[in-house]
């Protein structure tokens, strides 16, 4: 349908959302987080999502990483209907197919990066002789090797954003789901750590990026705007080729 | 996706001491639970063998008779009459002999009289006997020999002295072969009493022991004080105490004039009563136990709330609810196993203090007792650690995450 689809070569759907709501009740009150969203996201898509504050931008992403249930709706990941998966079932799903990212990082503060990195690894029941090897590779690629022995405290903002997404590619998933990776962070800091999820999407994975900031928002293939629980608007930068892109 | 037993070990053990207080005072009031059943135990324990070995060196399967009608038996037509009970003779105590269910007896008679060896000289519990007092009353010689085996009638100037006695009349000097006074008659000591013999009644380092037919010439007297009869076993004391009945009814021309009893009748009755008492106490002690698991329940919940963030994270990244509650229980058994481990340790120093402060009393913990106490400690804390377990289970990753 537009010329960013045609510069892939593995237009394969990922991501498949039907008529998805989700209801909040707040005292007696009904909240709509999101209302009637419908998306299609296709593999190895750069997606950014934007919108004021309380429009449900992280209700749609915490769907999207199957964090949270939907009211009512359908969605598809990988053309499976994963709404309706045990928990058991979504809990493996989340372990080896998505990654996520968050605000404030999420590192475990007794343990150290690279025991941090290997949390995914020991909840997928993967033997510490394998584990070990890919820890060090992850942190190896983030340029952490040197503090993989650094428990949380000991690191800058920017170095625990890095330890948190070798944590969440460590497991090679499909797709990560970022929420405002860089909202803690200064501008610099930022600036890197969108750069390392841009080459890791680069290399093929999806990512998925909530934020607040319109430069970093723009500099994603495609942008989707909500308000009020609603897809405002999906714009995609087919006038902005990345060659990069082109060669994956 | 089953987690790796030592990545759960490794796990909760960083979550036990990334909360250094928490982890303490679990500790402290499983260890409080687990050592208060060993110690009372041990206590309860230590007092009824305590008992029981004072009851046990009296004799065991023992049998005592002694002349005339216990009061307990009622009125009887001798005592009515005003007669003074036949005495027991070493004739009688030869015919106790006769029964195959009889292993040894002696005769005994008790007087006291004084001893003397050079210019040193006492007023002594003397002690008629034969040979078989030794084996009867589990006593044990320090030096010499016991009285010889020889006929009950028969009268020889040897005799055993306790050490208390040996202590005094000898000091330092070698007391074995030399000559005392009893009375007016020598006699040769042939050996010493041990350290061993404690009973109730008599103290044996303060006792001398002379042949029974010995004693009735120094006291001057036909008669015999007691008899002691051991059976052969266990099983053999209620026809042994009938044949002793029989026969000297027998022999005392149909007069049932001679007293019977059997200390093992005394030490069920204490036995049970003080084997009660270590099971109410171990009970009590256990309640302490149920208190603890109380106490990990609601530390485990706090736990649980404290670690909210950290629990989302674990969903999110792919833990199942059953992994939570794996981790869960891990951590609370690794608590409970360490607090019941160091709670064992605290109540055997404990009862080692006990047996420190009262040599006499052997109080040592029961091995069922530890057993128990240490499973009940760790399964209560596996219990009560379930519902915080569940509920870390169930919570919602997106809330336990944004920290709402
Ligand atoms: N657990 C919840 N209970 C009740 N209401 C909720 C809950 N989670 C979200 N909401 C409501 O749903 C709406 C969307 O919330 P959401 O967190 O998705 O917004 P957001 O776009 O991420 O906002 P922000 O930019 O501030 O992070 C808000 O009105 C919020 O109050
Ligand atoms: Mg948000």
């Amino acid at each position: 349908m537009l010329p960013v689809v045609i510069l892939k070569d593995d237009d394969v759907i990922m991501i498949e959302l039907a008529e998805i709501h989700r209801d909040f009740l707040v005292g007696d009150q009904v909240v709509h987080a999101l209302d009637d969203v419908t998306l299609t996201i296709e593999s190895g898509e750069y997606v950014s999502i934007m919108g004021p504050s309380g429009s449900g931008k992280s209700t749609l992403l915490n769907l999207l990483g199957l964090l949270d249930r939907p009211t009512s709706g359908v969605y598809r990941l990988n053309g499976k209907d994963v709404t309706s998966l045990s928990d058991i079932e979504q809990a493996q799903v989340r372990n080896r197919e998505i990654g996520f990212v968050f605000q404030m990082f999420h590192l475990v503060p007794r343990l150290t990066a690279a025991e941090n990195v290997e949390l995914p690894l020991i909840l997928a029941g993967m033997p510490p002789e394998q584990r070990k090897p890919k820890v060090a590779n992850v942190l190896d690629d983030l340029g952490l090797t040197d503090r993989s022995h650094h428990k949380p405290e000991q690191l800058s903002g920017g170095q625990r954003q890095r330890v948190a997404i070798a944590r969440a590619t460590v497991t090679e998933p499909n797709v990560i789901l970022a929420d405002e990776p860089t909202g803690n962070l200064d501008h610099k800091s930022g600036t890197d750590v969108i750069r390392i999820l841009e080459q890791l999407n680069e290399r093929g994975i999806t990512l998925i990026m909530v934020t607040h900031d319109p430069e970093m928002g723009q500099r994603a293939w495609r942008q989707l705007r909500m308000i009020d629980g609603c897809m405002h608007s999906d714009h995609s930068n087919d006038d902005q080729i990345n060659p990069d892109h082109g060669a994956s | 996706m089953a987690l790796h037993s030592q990545d759960i070990a490794w796990f909760s053990w960083g979550a036990l001491r990334g909360y250094p207080a928490r982890t303490l005072l679990m500790l402290i009031a499983m260890a409080i639970g687990v050592s208060a059943v060993v110690v009372l135990t041990s206590l309860g324990e230590g007092a009824r063998l305590y008992v029981m070995d004072r009851f046990a060196s009296l004799g065991t399967n023992l049998i005592i008779v002694f002349p005339g009608r216990s009061e307990t038996a009622g009125i009887n037509p001798t005592t009515m009459m005003g007669e003074t009970p036949r005495d027991l003779t070493l004739n009688d105590a030869l015919a106790l002999t006769r029964s195959y269910n009889v292993r040894r007896i002696t005769p005994i008679n008790v007087g006291s009289a004084d001893v003397s060896y050079l210019s040193r000289s006492r007023e002594v519990v003397v002690l008629g006997a034969s040979h078989e007092m030794l084996a009867i009353r589990h006593w044990e010689l320090a030096q010499g020999k016991f009285l010889p085996a020889m006929d009950l009638d028969r009268a020889s100037p040897v005799t055993v002295i306790g050490s208390k006695i040996r202590d005094e009349l000898f000091g330092a000097e070698r007391a074995l072969g030399k000559w005392i006074r009893i009375g007016d008659r020598r006699f040769r000591v042939i050996g010493v009493m041990g350290s061993e013999g404690r009973s109730i009644g008599v103290d044996v380092q303060e006792t001398i022991m002379i042949p029974i037919a010995s004693a009735q010439q120094i006291f001057n007297t036909s008669s015999v004080f007691r008899i002691l009869v051991e059976a052969k076993t266990r099983e053999a004391i209620e026809p042994v105490k009938q044949f002793i009945i029989d026969t000297l009814q027998q022999r005392h021309q149909g007069k049932k004039d001679v007293t019977v009893i059997t200390q093992d009748a005394v030490l069920e009755t204490f036995d049970r009563i003080l084997g009660a008492l270590t099971y109410a106490v171990g009970g009590i002690a256990a309640i302490s136990l149920a208190v603890a698991g109380i106490l990990i329940m609601n530390v485990m919940l706090v736990a649980v709330s404290q670690r909210t963030a950290e629990i989302g994270l674990l969903k999110a990244l792919g833990a199942s609810p059953r992994q939570i509650i794996v981790l869960i229980l891990a951590e609370a058994f690794l608590l409970s196993s360490l607090g019941a481990i160091a709670g064992y340790l605290l109540g055997q120093l404990g009862s080692w203090s006990i047996r420190y402060a009262f040599p006499d009393l052997p109080a040592y913990a029961p091995a069922w007792a530890v057993v128990i106490a240490l499973v009940v400690a760790v399964i209560t804390g596996l219990v009560f650690s379930l519902m915080p377990a569940r509920r870390a289970a169930r919570l919602d990753p997106v809330l336990a995450l944004s920290g709402r």
